[in-house]
């Protein structure tokens, strides 16, 4: 070994600089690979032995599990995981017949569509933008950072931002400030009545009282589900307002804390509710409306003749916003998506601004003369000048999209029974392996192979063009 | 990664001092662990054994002490490994599938020994240790562990899941002074407490499949009757059978009730971990969470969290019909993989009442263990001593858990078979629906016995 060492430095010396030089975009020289005239003494067969490493690895790593899987995905699960009889393409029909997988493979194309395309138009704005600006590389750096997090500490820091509570989840706190900003949620959300004999009605559509009251007669509208832990500050002793003209009653929370009151009778320290609202009903028609006191009491004082229903309506009960359900059954794949796009489009953005800097400004600088407005130039030279890498980088995200596992499965972790609509192949496949379905988690990751095997194509003729 | 690599070259120094240690302790001799008395000190001085599990943290700390204690009086060298990801039956699948399985496996599920039992994976019982796991368990514990008449399972440790528990405080003021003995009086104190201001009385942690289906065996051993529990858990009788309608309906009147539950989507959101919290954090939303004894030891990891048998308590899970009391168990095994004779020893020592006793008695580990010859006194604390009486009081009148015997594709899997099925009954309420989606998911897997 020790006398062949001189050699293989100067080939590697030799192979290694036109390869370099081929890889920089701008690169003057383009010089065939293939065709590296050896060096006096060299023989090519020599070329074997320091291919071997490699050679074995790939095929050990790469080569046998690919094989491996390919027939193993042709067997049904034997037990303990073992080989059990041929299956011919069964594996392969139950991942569109069975409905999780095949939720999976609408998953997958859905990210497909529509992530790759995002992701590569949101990366050309922002290189297109920090041309422009004077922040750009401090402005690139916090966009590309993304990129420096791992894809599960992202999924961990979104699957809190998701988080159902606006007490956790960010997402839920700005939007439940938003929504609160407009309109303030109801004072008693937990308040309702079981009084089915007293009541019609519920909390979402208002109380409304059976029986009808005339002035003098007061009424007693009892309610129960008052937090006792934490009541209103200005709530007191539920108590009747002395005898008024009018209509009058209390409104008032039946339950005291501990216990043991008389249900439909004011008990000592049983609470109003203050501020709830009360009307008075006529027919069908509201004819009064009123608000209890700090003692639950109400009164209509305008009301001295007939019979009147009570009724407290929906907007004392309702219940508090409780924001978006970001992570449930229908927003849980754009949610993820989301999260990616945070991850990759730092990543776009890099490439596609590397490829800027290397067009010639003549041509821009020319179209700018002759007239062009800046999205001419933008759609007639930057776009069209910039194709090669944006095919790279479109290219690349399929492959990443078509494999994505990591950012999905520790989002869908935290959304509990929803998990299985955040979906896509990859996680089916390790499903699939965990619960020993070995053909089905082999069938999987053939299809996956299949799925990507064009995009590859593609990659490689690219890169095999642009070095000729 | 860069934690994995910490934790494994942790579990290595681990492994090297524990090899110092055996080394050093050799030329005493300890008592032997092993009531066969074959394990003298030093008996498999440098042999080596692995055992795989689940468990971390301080169930690891605890079940690592009592294989300190078998390598300090053998000299063996255990080594425990905790499955990585948490997913025991994943590593356990692809190392038993690849030809190097541990020496001992650490299973939850009789389904997954059955599995291995029958593919012809397992290595039998030793005499000795049949022998010992016959003298300190319950002839069903011995059961259980048993696949076509030959013995496999040592049981290791055990749970109550049959155990509501419940926040005193919340009891205290709604005025209720005694627990709930009837599924009628149940919910009509749940009721109470709602109307007592607790927003969602009964919380249940949907997120996690696997409390509902402990909720679905505990009403099903009870409307259905032992024997046709038996039945369903071995698919004997199908998921379309009256039985299960009758069982499901009754379960609807409290999962169907938003009054008592909230909202269902709600609380197909909630995770095992935070129906415990709802009940005792701070400021609790909920008063009432059914799960297994091991809420005792979920429940310190909450926020300012209740204390543990004086907030925290439990009761019998309810009487429905007036069925008799029965308990649903669960619990895990140690099963071998291989003959190395230390690993057989070792399993040997585990059904030891000294075993036990390290497991239990080992702060915060939670465990409870169903050796009747385990003092009660081993336990840390009044709760968990109760709890573990109860386990053992029971003897062979309990059953265990129903899903943990299925199939795991069946009943072991997240958002898939059973699991997802009752999470899709939880949401809709569709009797007939979540049957007819049952029985088509339990004909898809192969039942082994």
């Amino acid at each position: 070994m020790a006398q062949d060492s001189g050699e293989p430095v100067s080939q590697a010396e030799l192979a290694g600089s036109p390869v370099l030089l081929a890889e920089t975009p701008a690169a003057p020289a383009r010089r065939q690979r293939a065709r590296i005239p050896l060096a006096p003494g060299e023989v090519r067969w020599l070329a074997l032995p320091f291919l071997a490493p490699a050679l074995v690895l790939l095929g050990a790593i790469l080569l046998y599990p690919l094989i491996y899987s390919i027939v193993r995905s042709l067997f049904a699960d034997g037990p303990a995981g073992g080989f059990g009889s041929f299956a011919g393409l069964r594996n392969y029909g139950s991942i569109f017949t069975d409905s999780s997988t095949l939720r999976a493979v609408e998953n997958n194309l859905l990210w497909l569509v529509v992530v790759p395309t995002i992701v590569t138009i949101l990366g050309l704005i922002f290189a297109v933008l920090t041309e422009r600006i004077r922040w750009a590389t401090a402005f690139k750096t916090v966009l590309f950072m993304p990129m420096a997090i791992s894809a599960l500490a992202s999924g961990i820091t979104f699957a809190l931002i998701y988080a159902d509570q606006p007490s956790r989840g960010l997402a839920n706190t700005i939007t439940v400030g938003i929504h609160d900003a407009f309109g303030s949620s109801s004072a008693y959300p937990t308040v309702f009545s079981n009084d089915a004999a007293a009541y019609s009605g519920s909390a979402s559509a208002g109380y409304t009282t059976k029986s009808t009251f005339a002035p003098g007669s007061p009424a007693l509208l009892p309610l129960t589900g008052l937090n006792l832990q934490s009541p209103p500050p200005d709530a007191r002793q539920a108590a009747m307002p002395s005898a008024a003209r009018g209509v009058y009653g209390v409104v008032w929370n039946d339950f005291r804390l501990g216990g043991g009151g008389t249900a439909g009778k004011i008990d000592p320290r049983e609470l109003g509710l203050p501020g709830i609202q009360v009307q008075a009903i006529r027919g069908s028609q509201v004819v009064a409306t009123t608000t209890a006191d700090a003692h639950g009491g109400f009164v209509f004082p305008g009301l001295t003749s007939g019979r009147y229903q009570l009724r407290l309506p929906a907007a004392n009960f309702a219940a508090a916003f409780g924001g978006v359900s970001w992570l449930g059954p229908n927003l849980i794949t754009p949610a993820i998506m989301i999260a990616y796009l945070w991850i990759y489009a730092g990543f776009a953005m890099v490439l596609l601004a590397a490829g800027m800097s290397a067009i010639s400004r003549d041509a821009l600088e020319a179209a700018r003369m002759d007239g062009a407005t800046e999205w001419q130039v933008f759609r007639r030279i930057t776009v069209p000048l910039l194709a090669p890498v944006l095919t790279v980088v479109f290219v690349t995200l399929i492959i990443n999209v078509l494999k994505v596992f990591d950012i999905v499965f520790i989002i869908g972790q935290s959304a509990g029974a929803n998990q299985k609509y955040s979906d896509v192949l990859a996680v089916s496949l390790y499903n699939a392996f965990g619960n020993q379905q070995y053909g089905l988690a082999s069938a999987i990751g053939v299809i996956l192979v299949l799925a990507v095997i064009p995009m590859m194509v593609v990659n490689i003729r690219r890169s095999r063009k642009e070095q000729r | 990664m860069a934690l994995a690599r910490t934790t494994m070259a942790a579990i290595a120094v681990g492994a090297a001092t524990m090899g110092l240690a055996a080394a050093c302790s050799s030329g005493k001799s300890s008592t032997p662990p092993a009531q066969s008395g074959s394990a003298a000190a030093a008996a498999f001085k440098g042999q080596s054994f692995t055992i795989l599990g689940q468990w971390t943290g301080l169930e690891q700390s605890a079940f690592q002490s009592v294989i300190n204690k078998f390598d300090k009086s053998t000299g063996a060298k255990g080594q425990y490994t905790p499955a990585a990801g948490g997913s025991e039956p994943t590593v356990l699948g692809a190392k038993v599938a690849g030809g190097t399985p541990p020496d001992i496996a650490i299973l939850s599920l009789p389904g997954a020994i059955a599995q291995y039992g029958t593919a012809g994976k397992l290595h039998a019982l030793s005499a000795t240790s049949q022998a010992a796991v016959a003298q300190n368990f319950a002839t069903e514990w011995a059961t259980l562990g048993t696949v076509k008449g030959t013995e496999y399972g040592v049981p290791v440790d055990a749970s109550d899941k049959s155990t509501v528990w419940y926040n005193a405080t919340a009891f205290m003021n709604a005025g209720i002074t005694s627990t709930p003995t009837t599924w009628p009086g149940l919910i009509a104190d749940a009721k109470t407490l709602a109307a007592s201001g607790v927003h969602t009385p009964i919380s249940v942690g949907g997120g996690d499949g696997w409390t509902l289906t402990d909720w679905f065996e505990n009403v099903y051993i009870r409307t259905a009757g032992l024997a046709n529990y038996d039945k369903l858990t071995h698919h004997q009788i199908k998921w379309t059978d009256p039985t299960v309608a009758t069982a499901l309906t009754a379960l609807k009147q409290i999962w169907g009730d938003k009054a008592l539950i909230g909202s269902p989507s709600a609380a197909l959101t909630v995770p095992f971990t935070g129906s415990v919290d709802n009940v005792f954090k701070a400021s609790p939303t909920s008063a009432i969470v059914y799960e297994a004894s091991f809420v005792a030891t979920t429940i310190p990891a909450d926020k300012d969290p209740a204390k543990v048998g004086t907030v925290a308590k439990y009761f019998p899970f309810p009487s429905i019909n007036g069925s008799a009391p029965v308990v649903e168990a669960a619990g895990d095994f140690a099963v071998a993989f291989t003959s190395n004779p230390a690993a057989q020893a070792f399993m040997t020592f585990l059904a030891s009442p000294q075993a036990a006793q390290l497991l239990v008695s080992y702060p915060g580990s939670g465990f409870i263990s169903a050796n009747k010859n385990l003092a009660a006194t081993a336990y840390p604390d009044p709760t968990t001593a109760g709890l573990g009486q109860q386990i053992v009081s029971v003897g062979d009148n309990f059953r265990f858990d129903m899903s943990d015997q299925a199939p795991a594709a069946f009943g072991g899997t997240p958002n898939k078979g059973e699991w997802a099925d009752l999470q899709t009954f939880l949401g809709n309420g569709n009797v007939q629906a979540a049957q007819a989606a049952l029985e088509k998911d339990a004909e898809s897997v192969t039942w082994t016995s």
